[in-house]
């Protein structure tokens, strides 16, 4: 009964996302406040709507109601309760439910916290929202209801894939779809300024806090996804320029242009058609990257959902969106002008170049992930694009990117001077050079490309220091006064500070594993040390126990080195009877250098097991840098100006002083 | 291209090798090398490992033979394994590879016809953009030049400062 319930309730939330898409446009037409009104009590109808059908799919996961075609497909009453939860969209319908649950929450956060746009702007936004609902609501009920129920209900359910029965998978499809969704919301913003002709420092006021949410939890879902690939798949690996973890970081690429772009249209009214060029795409590619994993049109391990009919719904719904907004872009944009004139070195030109940098690095991405698909169906040839070619063509661009976000920050607004950013350039240089020569003789580092990415960690990091404490004065004034310009900074120039170091110690991290990763795979009786880079790892014993709905085996591994004992690991094979699947899980201890890290293989028949032994140095680097860039994201959110209300009529561009 | 019935018994024996790689993986072969294929010199052994990165595993979804369990994958590092110890160099391993099962092996994509577009593209591409970006602030930036008066706005301009608004 609550089943048919969230099916009638999910049926009602389309009709409210038909009647948010239609009447508020009508009601522009006719100038008439009221019908543009019924946009905001639309979108919260229709988030009540998924949200009652969405909590009534999670209550059949949870009380293991097997007549349910997808619970009975997806789970199993010895499930921990947890993953009863979160296996409600690990699989194709559940997630497609929680995408228009996220979608319809924006909406309604738009209507609740937008009240200060005006209600032209604001309902032509939520009627975009609703274009987008309306699509996506078709295709869950058309295409996959997850309602559906089965005349002959199991006894019990066929389980979930033990690889996602695990803390950091279960929330990387929320976070990526609250980015995913984020930045719809951008391209509804875009798409209502192209409607209503209008773009001004304000609309892109009131879009940066919902590209900065996206631009978070895309950032979060990302390195919740690699951690997880780190630790549960076994090899340590943590990118693998795997075609879906490509459909995730292009929207990141772009998205972080958007960032970047809309700073400038904020500041100085000018990249008007451009960013609103960004935030279409954006959006595309996050449309593309649903349609990539939903068809598995390329096959990768996440397409565990295939489905060609399913996979051509989606492809129409972009087609139609991206084309449908791209045209309207083609007929409108000729209306917009920009404002703020800059020299040709300013802020303006520092974002502009950033932004070329990260468009042809996503631009790379796309090519070099579609690549086969498009040789395949022009000559019939395979071939294999994989991480060497990204390795040598990505990372030249995004290397390129982080030695100029390291000067950005400093030029200033409009027309910055040469003499200074070459004083600014000649200190970084000085204070990279340090860094790179402690890396070479302490770390022993003689290797070229790592040098070279040393080079580079280490010069967004000084530039980054440096221009705070030029922003606080320091030296050259007290310590205190300092400190109190520091703390006066607003918070959107620590976003950026935070994010820039962030990245900078992200980088660093992986250069480190990428250069002094040590490995050893043997075959290990217990109670015989094994030599990895320095440290010695003892396998002392290896004991059966059993897991809530798995068998175990979890191996004791002692790790030394000459100083004495430095920690113990225990790493776990697992046995998943009723998917009938094995798991392995590494044993991980975290130093501030790097994971101790070991994988327990089998026995070899003989009383000896199969081991492998890590260390990853850098690799809490990593975490720590991506953490970092999530929660610079956050604290620009929490701007002040993004608060206070925006001017409504500022169609002049605002002249601010430079940050 | 590959069209002809040896690639045929090949592929069949792609399938094969998958279903029986699956069956192993439940059985449990729970690491991708074991320790009774490796050299016993680290140097060959790097090496090997390095090559094993750069080569696809035919039958997995995205995964490098270095990193795959799969009886293919198995064999193929027992290929490689063997050029390394009759003396190949890095660039014949993964030629002698390449011919045998076609460009597809190559995680790193070779040079030719085929792939001259995916090469080329990302300079190609970041010359458009520089040239845009470059035509835009040219664009913008004419404009920025300090605005000349002219001799009567500057009367007027001095005579505002002066307190005289007449």
């Amino acid at each position: 009964m609550i089943v048919e319930l969230g099916h009638f309730c999910l049926c009602l939330a389309l009709v409210a996302a038909i009647v948010q898409s239609t009447v508020p446009i009508w009601g522009l037409r006719t100038d008439s406040a009221a019908a543009m009104r019924v946009a905001d009590s639309a979108a919260q109808v229709q988030f009540l709507g998924i949200a009652v059908a969405f909590g009534a799919l999670i209550h059949a996961f949870v009380v293991s109601d097997f007549s349910v075609a997808l619970v009975a497909m997806g789970s199993h009453s010895a499930k921990p309760m947890l993953y009863k939860v979160t296996g409600v969209w690990a699989n194709h319908e559940g997630s497609m439910l929680l995408w228009v649950l996220i979608l319809a929450l924006f909406g309604v956060l738009i209507a609740l916290f937008g009240r200060m746009i005006p209600v032209t702007v604001r309902s032509t936004v939520l009627a975009v929202q609703g274009m987008i609902g309306v699509g996506f609501l078709l295709f869950v009920v058309l295409t996959s209801n997850p309602f559906a129920r089965l005349a002959n209900p199991p006894v019990d359910g066929q389980g979930m894939n033990p690889l996602l029965q695990d803390p950091g998978v279960a929330f990387h499809p929320p976070l990526l779809y609250v980015s995913y969704v984020g930045f719809s919301t951008a391209f509804s913003f875009a798409v209502a300024a192209l409607i209503l002709g209008r773009v001004d420092p304000a609309w892109a006021r009131w879009m940066r806090p919902w590209v900065l949410l996206a631009w978070s939890g895309l950032t979060a879902g990302i390195a919740l996804g690699s951690w997880w690939a780190y630790y549960e798949l076994g090899w340590g690996g943590f990118w693998f320029w795997d075609p879906v973890e490509n459909a995730s970081f292009m929207p990141w690429l772009l998205g972080t242009a958007l960032l970047h772009s809309a700073i400038v249209v904020e500041k100085r009214s000018a990249l008007l058609k451009w960013t609103i060029l960004l935030a279409i795409l954006t959006f595309a590619l996050s449309l593309i990257g649903t349609f990539l994993v939903r068809s598995g049109v390329l096959s990768s391990v996440h397409a565990f959902a295939t489905d060609p009919e399913r996979g051509l719904f989606i492809l129409l719904l972009l087609t139609i969106a991206i084309l449908g907004s791209l045209a309207l872009f083609a007929w409108r944009a000729q209306s917009l002008t920009d404002g703020g004139d800059f020299a040709v070195l300013s802020r303006e030109s520092g974002l502009l170049v950033n932004n070329i940098l990260l468009a042809t690095a996503c631009a790379t991405v796309f090519l070099g992930t579609l690549y086969p698909l498009f040789l395949d169906a022009l000559t019939g040839d395979k071939v294999t694009v994989g991480p060497p070619y990204f390795n040598r063509t990505f990372l030249p661009l995004f290397g390129v990117l982080m030695l100029a976000a390291g000067l950005g920050p400093f030029l200033a607004w409009k027309r910055a001077r040469v003499q200074e950013l070459v004083r600014h350039a000649m200190r970084c240089a000085i204070g990279t050079a340090a860094v790179t020569l402690g890396a070479a003789i302490v770390g022993g580092l003689t290797d070229p490309v790592g040098l070279l990415g040393v080079v580079i960690a280490g010069w967004l990091a000084v530039a980054t220091v440096l221009d705070i404490a030029r922003r606080s004065g320091w030296p050259g004034t007290a310590p205190s006064t300092a400190l109190r310009r520091l703390v006066g900074l607003p918070r959107s120039a620590w976003g950026m500070y935070i994010g820039h170091a962030g990245l900078a110690i992200a980088a660093a991290g992986v250069i480190a594993i990428s250069v002094w990763r040590v490995e050893a795979i043997q075959v290990q009786k217990p109670g015989t040390p094994v030599e990895v880079g320095g440290y010695r790892f003892t396998l002392l014993e290896v004991a059966q126990t059993r897991g809530p709905n798995y068998q175990t085996s979890i191996a004791t591994v002692k790790v030394e080195d000459d100083s004495g004992l430095i920690t113990v690991l225990f790493p776990e094979r697992r046995w998943y009877p009723v998917e009938r699947q094995p798991t392995t899980e590494a044993g991980i201890s975290t130093r501030w250098h790097g994971d101790f890290y070991a994988v327990l293989g089998d026995p070899d028949g003989s009383g000896g097991f199969v081991t492998r032994f890590y260390f990853n140095p850098g690799v809490p680097w990593m975490w720590f840098g991506a953490l970092l860039i999530t929660v610079s994201g956050l604290i620009s959110l929490a701007d002040r100006r993004l608060r206070v209300g925006a001017p409504a009529g500022a169609t002049a561009p605002l002249v601010q002083p430079a940050e | 291209m590959q069209r002809n019935p040896i690639l045929i018994v090949l592929r069949t024996a792609l399938v094969a090798t998958l279903v029986a790689g699956w069956l192993g993986s439940i059985g449990g072969t729970a690491l991708a090398i074991d320790a009774s294929e490796m050299f016993a010199d680290p140097a060959k052994e790097a090496r090997a490992r390095d090559l094993g990165r750069n080569l696809r595993c035919l039958v997995c979804q995205n995964q490098s033979i270095f990193d795959s369990n799969a009886g293919l994958a198995k064999d193929l590092r027992a290929v490689v394994r063997e050029r390394i110890d009759a003396g190949d160099s890095d660039t014949q391993v993964l030629d002698y590879v390449a011919a045998r099962y076609g460009d597809y092996v190559l995680l790193g994509p070779p040079v030719n016809a085929n792939t001259y577009i995916l090469w080329a593209a990302p300079l190609v591409l970041l010359a458009a953009a520089l040239g845009l970006g470059a035509a835009y602030m040219r664009g913008r930036s004419r404009t920025v030049r300090p605005v000349q008066l002219t001799d009567a706005e500057r009367q007027a301009a001095q005579r505002i400062l002066r307190g005289d608004r007449t």
